[in-house]
């Protein structure tokens, strides 16, 4: 039910990122999302990407300080209010988001959320009938 | 009660007869002095065998050059022995210690007789009189006072000299600056850094140094600076800035101190023998070369240390001055033989850093210390590399970097800035780490 982000520490200098950008492209790996935070001193660079797993491992073995967190990717219908009723569903059982961020693939709304309780939320997501997509439900999509 | 005497105000010196010695009467009185402390030092039994390898007798001293028979004396000696194992007198006899913070290891603690005490105060008074300072003048003294000896050694040195003295102690600038209108403060003993800070809040409070407060006469030391920043301050507060050294070692300030003239530190010739030497060869180097400061302590009862090397780099300006005073001119500190940093004032070693930092599983073993002059404020900056991410949460990492400044400053005292940064991005050097820049106007 959670996909797999890369998340990689990078600092501040001009070239971090495109030294995190050239392994993904070496080892051939499409983004389909991504996103970097202004902050100052150091960032936390987030990537979703296929085959996050060999990514993970081509960026540590280049010595990259990089995290493989599970995250939960709901997928709502590309309309008015389907982000609203989604996230409004979490809230109201209390589940608290550390960070999200979302991106449009195959007609489709994709929300990315980091939490702390994601076997909670799991369980929300399964009792009120949303769709979190998997990482072989989300090959498929970019397939399509 | 014992009545020190003090000189009619329009008296130069406060000590004439030993202030305006000629070079030979100084040597004579050194070899005179150094052959007491060689004898005083052969009742400690580690002294004495480090004497008697060497071959030293009293009787063998003949001239100051002899005392290059002599073994050095180091910080490792004093820690090794801690803490009373150079004594050279009985505990009893000991009126107060001083100490260093020791977070390096053993502490290095320094004991005083009465003499001793009364000698460091005379010496402090030698100096503040030296820059025109009288009894009816108003000390102020913003040095820490307990273990660190710039607070009691000023205070003691002023109220020798007869002024009347506000203890007002570190920190607190708006107080300071109460004090210096309310009591008609003249003359300060600051770290210059803390001046510069003292002379911001002046200005947030719309205070002008020149018109508010009598300010005339500051003693800055206890923190490298250069001569641009003494410049600064000068014009800043409208004063004359006169650079103090001392250490705990010797007694603390009153080592040596600059005159009217500001042309280099007058060391005192007749309490202590002054060397500079190759840190590497350790052999004598020639009158303005820069070397290691070596001192002796001649006039010491409880604690005299030969051959101590101090790790401070500097050479000879002089040994003579148009102030009448002949006693040498030494230049004032370009830096330092060991990797010892000195910020505010606060003696760092990089090691201490390094405790702190291999105690998080989280950080790598790579840092680097960067020591910058912002504004005149001396900064440290920490930037450690992480070893794993633990969490790609920004709260998390922030709460790392707290905890971690938080720890270096219980361990250093002053709070450095740290910066987290990702593996394998600090410098290195020929294969090796890059652990301290200094970029300090300071050295440069």
């Amino acid at each position: 039910m959670t996909i797999r982000q890369i998340s990689v520490f990078i600092d501040d200098k001009a070239g971090s990122l495109v030294k995190v950008l050239d392994v993904l492209k070496e080892g051939g790996h499409q983004i389909l999302t991504s996103t970097l935070a202004d902050s100052p001193e150091f960032a936390i660079y987030r990537v979703l990407c296929t085959d996050a797993e060999r990514a993970f491992k081509s960026l540590k073995a280049a010595g990259f300080n990089v995290l493989l967190p599970d995250v939960l990717a709901l997928a709502v219908a590309d309309e008015p209010g389907s982000a609203a009723s989604a996230i409004r569903i979490l809230s109201d059982a209390g589940i608290s988001i550390r960070y999200m961020y979302s991106f449009r693939l195959a007609n489709k709304g994709i929300l990315v959320i980091r939490t702390d309780q994601t076997d909670r939320a799991k369980e929300v997501i399964i009792l009120n009938k949303l769709q979190a997509v998997s990482e072989s439900e989300l090959s498929a999509m970019i397939k399509a | 009660m014992i009545k020190f005497p003090v000189p009619d105000d329009s008296c130069e010196y406060f000590d004439k007869e030993h202030e305006t010695m000629t070079r030979e009467q100084i040597e004579a009185l050194q070899v005179e002095r150094l052959r007491d402390t060689v004898r005083r030092c052969m009742s400690n039994p580690i002294y004495k065998k480090r004497l008697d390898d060497a071959g030293v007798t009293p009787e063998s001293i003949n001239s100051v050059a002899d005392i290059r028979r002599i073994p050095f004396t180091t910080k490792a000696d004093l820690r090794d022995n801690y803490p009373f194992g150079l004594s050279c007198v009985p505990l009893r006899d000991c009126v107060r210690l001083h100490s260093s913070s020791g977070t390096t290891g053993n502490p290095t603690v320094i004991l005083h007789t009465q003499n001793d005490l009364d000698e460091w105060a005379n010496q402090v008074a030698r100096n503040l009189w030296m820059v025109g300072l009288r009894p009816s003048d108003v000390f102020q003294n913003s040095s820490g006072y307990g273990m660190f000896t710039g607070g009691l050694g000023f205070q003691y040195g002023a109220e020798r000299l007869g002024m009347l003295t506000v203890p007002a102690a570190a920190g607190n600038s708006l107080r300071q600056i109460k004090f210096m209108k309310d009591f008609d403060t003249t003359a300060l003993h600051a770290v210059p850094s803390y001046v510069t800070r003292l002379y911001e809040v002046m200005q947030q409070e719309g205070v002008d140094p020149r018109k508010d407060t009598k300010l005339k006469v500051l003693a800055i030391g206890a923190e490298p600076h250069s001569e641009e920043q003494r410049q600064r301050i000068q014009n800043m507060l409208g004063v004359k800035a006169y650079n103090s050294f001392g250490m705990s070692e010797m007694c603390g300030p009153g080592v040596g101190f600059e005159c009217k003239e500001q042309n280099g530190l007058h060391f005192w010739e007749d309490y202590y023998i002054v060397e500079i030497v190759d840190p590497e060869t350790l052999e004598p180097v020639p009158d303005g070369e820069i070397g290691e400061l070596v001192l002796t302590s001649i006039k010491r009862e409880a604690m005299p240390l030969l051959r101590y090397r101090t790790r401070d780099l500097t050479r000879v300006l002089g040994r003579t001055c148009p102030c009448g005073r002949n006693h040498v001119r030494i230049d004032r500190m370009k830096g330092r033989s060991d990797d010892m940093m000195v910020l505010r004032g606060v003696n760092i070693f990089p090691i201490q850093i390094e405790k702190i930092l291999m105690n998080f599983k989280e950080l790598a073993s790579n840092y680097l210390i960067t020591l910058t002059t912002d504004e005149d404020n001396d900064n440290m900056t920490v930037e450690v590399e992480l070893e794993e991410l633990f969490t790609d949460d920004y709260a998390r990492l922030q709460d790392l970097k707290r905890e971690v400044t938080r720890q270096l400053k219980d361990e250093i005292l002053l709070t450095p800035i740290v910066k987290l940064v990702p593996k394998g991005t600090l410098p290195v050097s020929d294969g090796k780490a890059v652990r301290v820049v200094d970029k300090r106007k300071v050295y440069q």
